[in-house]
């Protein structure tokens, strides 16, 4: 039914939205600032065995604990492997893992939360009161448990992770829906005989995309930073996995003789996790027109 | 005043349904554990027979929900399975362990909430300006950062470059001998003042001091940004342009009527915030060896002991969901408006 409004008058609108949203992420410092982060880590991502200057399991016992040096720029580990090389293929695991938890908990929690919003009554009480339950645990707590549950592995510890965090995303577009429900395009697919599901799917998800993208955005670096929890405490990635979290916990042994161990791995977490963070709070600036107004653009 | 006393009761039907839901899930989890909880209970060396019989004794061989009945009844009375590992009753150990979390995720609660509140207003009503901008840039970073890895670089600056603060622990070793502090409510700071142990007192604060601000980054920039939007969004509420619209000064509007009224939202944002502090324990402990329900949990996972883990699950989620139930009943008590 999209047909029905779509003109070239509407195409080029939404050509100058995009180019108004590119020009405020652009504009903004920061936002331009995490971009060009970002963008490092994943080309370090894709192209580690390419760059890093060691192999990613290459031990070499006779340089075990050597300080940082230029041979060895973060310096190496109990079993001499180069941290730097092993931080740059983290940064492949660290993504993933980000990626698939978000990717996990949209999938899930986006298409529940349009449902309870537009079907309303017993359906959405039952899902709502579903997600209240779910969000009663501290989340890394109930992952924790469900990663113990399902043996100790990086891919366990993305479903635990994953299982505590859809009903978030179920609140937000529960929210958004049900406004939306009420707005006139709604009201007209249904008049010219849209079936709910077509108006749920066709019409009412794209519609709820920006604020999930946004919360999406954010959440990659919160995934990053429990993926490396969990695995710090032996739920997630085992050894010899070069999963940062992981280094960070055989750094933690020798914290008062090889500081270098745990503190390179951690520096990737942080500014890796406050990148996403920067560019979700630059993307809500960007796609929110009412706080677009106020600053001015 | 009847409408309050129907929302309170509305309130507690509510959490008894969470409650319920908690103990569904994790009835739920405790029995799709990959392994057989019979063959578990028995040992690694047990013949056929003797899982059987363990089944049996275990009612595994009951239908589900009869199952989850019983489950509930234990839980109810406080038979929360014996750990593997400790060989005493987990209930015991929680107990025993909780103070310890409680005292830690509260310190870190404060330092948070001290830094992180004032900011969020100083950013609110700056908004837009260089300082708020800097907040905001100290709110994003800080909920960026690790929490154990900020825990190893206090550890590293504090314990071995200066040498200012005790490495881990929650007490020195010689003051846990010569002076060691009697258990009243298990919060070491209260009750080396309760029993007059000045000697401990001083030795327990700096050992709080590192893991608390470990474990306040996080919630720092996360009630900082909360602060700085319930505060943004009651700046914008009519009677705030109409006060400025009378030509009563900025800092009356701001500490006098803004403020007031953001308290109530930020109650909501001292709970979440609290959520996240107990979360953060479980990793800050492990660095500090702090000995609380961190520590005993990962020493649990380490030990593969599958009551422990279970049960720790319920009394996080326990104390989350009472902790939300006092503060809305303290927000409708606060705010009027809520009752309706």
């Amino acid at each position: 039914m999209t047909t029905l409004f779509k003109g070239s008058g509407e195409k080029e609108a939404r050509f100058r939205e995009i180019r108004l949203i590119m020009y405020q992420i652009t504009r903004n410092p920061l936002t331009l600032t995490s971009l060009i982060i970002l963008g490092a880590v994943v080309f370090m991502a894709i192209f580690a065995p390419w760059i890093s200057p060691y192999p990613v399991y290459g031990y070499n016992l006779e340089e075990k604990y050597e300080p940082p040096s230029l041979e060895h720029p973060f310096g190496t580990d109990y079993l001499g492997r180069d941290i730097l090389s092993r931080v740059m293929f983290g940064a492949r695991l660290s993504l993933l893992a980000g990626v698939a938890i978000v990717v996990i908990s949209v999938a899930i929690g986006w298409p529940l939360g349009v449902i309870a919003g537009y079907r309303g009554g017993i359906i959405e009480d039952v899902i709502m009161r579903i997600t209240d339950m779910f969000l009663a645990f501290p989340s890394l707590v109930l992952a924790l448990v469900i990663a113990f549950l399902l043996g100790p592995s990086l891919i366990n510890s993305m479903i635990a992770i994953s299982v505590t965090w859809w009903p978030w995303y179920t609140r937000l577009a529960r929210a958004d829906t049900a406004s939306l429900k009420q707005r006139a395009f709604v009201e007209a697919s249904r008049a010219v005989g849209l079936s709910d599901l077509g108006i749920m799917f066709r019409h009412i998800l794209p519609n709820t995309v920006a604020p999930i993208i946004v919360q999406a955005t954010m959440d990659l670096g919160t995934a990053i930073l429990a993926e490396a929890g969990l695995s710090f405490l032996g739920l997630g990635a085992q050894a010899p996995e070069p999963e940062w979290g992981l280094m960070i916990s055989g750094g933690r042994s020798v914290i008062l003789s090889a500081w270098w161990y745990a503190t390179f791995p951690g520096i990737f977490i942080f500014i890796t996790a406050a990148a996403f963070n920067l560019l979700g709070d630059g993307l809500r600036e960007a796609l929110d027109p009412r706080l677009r107004r106020i600053r001015g653009a | 005043m009847g409408s309050l006393k129907r929302y309170v009761v509305k309130r507690l039907l509510q959490t008894l349904v969470i409650l319920i839901g908690i103990s569904a899930i994790t009835f739920f989890l405790s029995r799709v554990a990959p392994s057989d909880p019979a063959a578990l209970w028995v040992g690694l060396h047990a013949r056929a027979e003797q899982i059987e019989k363990a089944r049996k004794e275990l009612g595994l061989d009951k239908p589900l929900h009869i199952q989850y009945l019983i489950y509930m009844r234990d839980l109810i009375g406080g038979r929360w399975g014996t750990s593997y590992r400790t060989r005493r009753p987990v209930i015991e150990d929680i107990i025993n362990y909780l103070p310890a979390s409680m005292e830690l995720a509260i310190a870190g609660q404060i330092i948070a909430s001290l830094v992180g509140i004032p900011l969020g207003v100083i950013a609110a009503s700056k908004k837009d300006k260089k300082i708020d901008h800097a907040s905001r840039l100290f709110g994003i970073l800080t909920v960026s950062i690790p929490s154990f890895w900020i825990a190893l670089m206090l550890q590293i600056f504090f314990s071995r470059t200066l040498g200012l603060l005790p490495l881990e622990g929650r007490l020195s070793s010689n003051v846990a001998r010569m002076n060691p502090i009697e258990r009243v409510t298990g919060f070491y700071l209260v009750d080396s003042l309760l029993t007059g142990n000045f000697v401990a007192f001083p030795d327990a604060l700096l050992h709080i001091i590192l893991p608390a601000l470990a474990l306040a980054s996080y919630s720092m920039g996360l009630s900082l940004r909360m602060t700085r939007s319930t505060m943004i969004e009651v700046l914008r509420e009519k009677y705030i342009v109409t006060a400025r619209a009378f030509g009563i000064p900025e800092n009356t509007i701001k500490f006098r009527y803004a403020l007031k009224n953001a308290i109530i939202p930020t109650l909501t944002v001292l709970g979440i915030v609290f959520g996240w502090s107990l979360t953060g324990v479980f990793l800050v402990e492990v660095v500090f060896n702090w000995p609380g329900l961190g520590t005993y949990t990962w020493r649990a996972i380490l030990a593969v002991d599958y009551p422990v883990i279970v049960a720790v699950s319920i009394i996080a989620a326990l104390i989350i969901v009472i902790i939300n139930l006092i503060l809305d009943l303290t927000q409708v008590y606060l705010d009027p408006r809520v009752r309706l």
